[in-house]
């Protein structure tokens, strides 16, 4: 089996976004780089799958030099290698991105390809499926259970719908999988997991190498942090007045009742 | 480039590889989320968290800068010094296992063991299949080990052991003991007693207000027979069980930074909320002071035990050199535990934050593996050529 785990690296959640002074981009020198927490469930299942059904485990990464760092954190996981397209200095809307990747997915003729439900940074959740279109092959996102059957042809999922209700989807391989939280608990990554890491080869190609460029479809008009919070309003006193006074203020002023 | 997810004033990450960070940083990743949720409940309890062992070992922890083929992650001294800091970051309790059990039970084993009892024992240990201690003080021999009672008396293809240790770490649950006795020449030697030999016990000593997590015991020995197969055939006087010592202690010396950073970034975190006077007490003079200290002494030390880390590795270090190392950062954490503890106020003395912990274990780090004062002595011999503590 060749497996892809489509894996992109993010600011971890816990860092404070700051703006660039012209408000270009982001402020990246503080930022904290790490897997986006889906995409690690991604790696550990591919990772189970390997383990089940033998063959290998290929890291694609779209992104700058930094990317690095989170590819060989899934390398020292256990994964095979790795193949990073640049982004520097290209103009890729989330179309483009799916494009670049579909492309990669196609040429490395994968049979089945995992990814995180969406990212942490932008939270689009489009790019599973815009890939699994330009692939050309079928799609389920966000799963929380995989299972493959035993002539690797087929695999079914679960899936979460609204009120609590599941979706048992079965799938053809190759397939693309967006992964949602409680699919596994991925694994830490071993000490000499670490250490075969470095030895493990990413491979680096260009996006203009794989697609033309196009028009963007989606051009980012500006950048703005969200407000800051208002202070919050105390009420004190006798019981009775102030359970009147927050029904009041959660009624005409956070309107939640 | 990554960095070190630690304090890292000085931009050490710059002096290191890209796998000597990414070790650090998943050992932090451990500790944050399998050691630090449980240790407050294993520290009131008294209790070492063995549940731990089968996933340090599973993630190489043990044994970390052995070779490959007798179990270890290979990792070189560096890498295994950032191990050791995250760890006792935790906890000096857990850090302790792992010294224990790669620098004064492995090591032994492969410095001074037979082919046989390097296979048979190395990986067992690495995998925390079996679980080891190091017997070397006893009750009237502390800082001078070379007085030792414990006495080894061959007898056909047995030796037999009498006396007593104390002060073990891993003592009772341990399933094989390194202990160091005498034989009939007098000449001190290393030997391997099993758990459940004829003569053999390891009651555990109670009551400690200092390293809860961790097991520590007595080992007694009454005409205890072991098979001469048992005995470290490589073992030929006290240097050897010194040279165990010189890896552990080269442990202590990262370790101790860790349980002085998890002292010092509770102190600022603390200092920066706590409102007194109308202001975050991190505003005060006297206790900007105490931040600096720390944070300066702790860039030192990081500074002393990286470069020890990299003689180490080049094979230039002596054991003045790691007596330095342990010496110093052990007092730098013990300094900054007490430090941290004043700044918290009330709050330091409570388990709710980790200092008081850190404060009761490094008294033991600090008496442990050559005490302060020894290791002062050791290195004014250097200095002077003449040998104060005799
Ligand atoms: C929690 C814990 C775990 C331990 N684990 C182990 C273990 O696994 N294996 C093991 O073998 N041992 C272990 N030890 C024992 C430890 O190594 C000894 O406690 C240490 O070597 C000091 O010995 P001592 O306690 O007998 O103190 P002593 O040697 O009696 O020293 C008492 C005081 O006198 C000072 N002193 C002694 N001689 C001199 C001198 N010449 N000049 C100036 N000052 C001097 C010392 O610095 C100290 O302050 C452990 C101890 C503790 C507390």
């Amino acid at each position: 089996m060749k497996i892809g785990v489509l894996l992109k690296q993010v600011p971890d959640t816990e860092t404070r976004i700051k703006l660039k002074v012209d408000k270009s981009g982001l402020e990246e020198g503080d930022i904290k780089w790490v897997i986006n927490p889906f995409d690690e469930f991604a790696v550990e299942e591919a990772l189970r799958f390997k383990e089940k059904a033998g063959g290998e485990v290929v890291i694609v990464t779209l992104g700058p030099p930094r990317a690095v760092d989170s590819m060989r954190q899934a390398l020292a996981m256990g994964a095979d290698k790795g193949i990073r397209i640049d982004n520097v200095g290209a103009h890729l809307d989330l179309f483009m991105t799916a494009k670049v990747l579909a492309k990669v997915v196609e040429e490395e003729k994968f049979d089945i390809v995992f990814g995180g439900k969406q990212a942490v940074d932008d939270d689009c959740a489009a790019v599973i499926q815009y890939v699994s279109e330009f692939a050309n092959i079928p799609h389920v996102s966000p799963i929380e259970t995989f299972e493959c059957s035993s002539d690797l042809k087929k695999a079914t999922v679960q899936r979460p719908v609204a009120g609590g209700l599941k979706e048992i989807v079965e799938i053809e391989l190759p397939c693309v999988l967006g992964c949602e939280k409680g699919l596994n608990n991925p694994r830490y990554a071993s000490l000499p997991g670490i250490m075969k890491a470095k030895t493990k080869p990413i491979a680096e190609k260009k996006s203009a190498d794989l697609i033309a460029s196009g028009e963007l479809k989606v051009q980012t008009a500006g950048w703005a942090l969200p407000p800051e919070r208002a202070a919050g309003k105390k009420v004190e006193g006798e019981p009775e007045i102030v359970v009147d006074q927050l029904v009041k203020y959660l009624k005409e002023e956070a309107k939640v009742i | 480039m990554s960095k070190l997810n630690c304090t890292d004033f000085y931009d050490i990450s710059a002096l290191l590889t890209e796998e000597e960070i990414m070790i650090q940083q998943a050992a932090r990743d451990f500790v944050d989320n399998e050691v630090l949720p449980i240790i407050n409940e294993h520290h009131r309890n008294a209790t070492f968290p063995k549940q731990l062992v089968p996933k340090m070992a599973g993630l190489g922890f043990l044994g970390a800068n052995f070779p490959a083929e007798y179990g270890g992650a290979g990792l070189n001294n560096v890498a295994y010094g950032l191990l050791t800091q995250e760890l006792e970051r935790g906890d000096s309790g857990i850090r302790s296992f792992c010294s224990v059990t790669g620098a004064l039970v492995m090591y032994p084993i492969w410095r001074y063991g037979s082919e046989e009892q390097k296979k048979y024992w190395l990986p067992k240990l690495a995998k925390g299949e079996k679980i080891g201690c190091f017997g070397l003080t006893e009750p009237d021999f502390g800082s001078n080990p070379g007085g030792m009672i414990t006495r080894a008396k061959k007898k056909g293809d047995k030796w037999v052991l009498n006396g007593a240790k104390m002060w073990i770490t891993n003592g009772t649950m341990a399933d094989v003991a390194v202990v160091w006795a005498k034989d009939e020449s007098g000449k001190v030697r290393g030997f391997l007693v099993e758990k459940g030999t004829k003569g053999f016990a390891a009651p555990e000593m109670k009551n400690k207000f200092s390293l809860r997590a961790s097991v520590t015991s007595e080992l007694t020995f009454n005409d205890c027979e072991i098979p001469a197969a048992n005995q470290l055939p490589g073992a030929d006087g006290l240097k050897a069980p010194l040279s165990c010592l010189t890896q552990a202690r080269y442990g202590i010396a990262w370790g101790a930074l860790g349980c002085a950073m998890a002292c010092y970034e509770a102190a600022v975190a603390y200092a920066k909320e706590r409102v007194q006077f109308d202001r975050p007490i991190g505003g005060f003079q006297l206790i900007q002071e105490k931040l600096t200290w720390m944070l300066t002494e702790i860039t030192k030390g990081q500074l002393l035990a990286l470069q020890l880390g990299r003689m180490k590795d080049k094979g230039t270090y002596t054991h003045t050199h790691v007596s330095m190392g342990k010496m110093n950062n052990v007092k730098v954490a013990r300094e900054c535990s007490h430090m941290a503890r004043e700044i918290l106020g009330a709050n330091g003395i409570t388990d709710e934050y980790p200092v008081i912990r850190h404060m009761m274990n490094i008294e033991s780090v600090y008496t442990y593996e050559g005490t302060h004062q020894m290791h002062q002595l050791i290195i004014g011999e250097h200095i002077t050529g003449i040998q104060a503590y005799r």
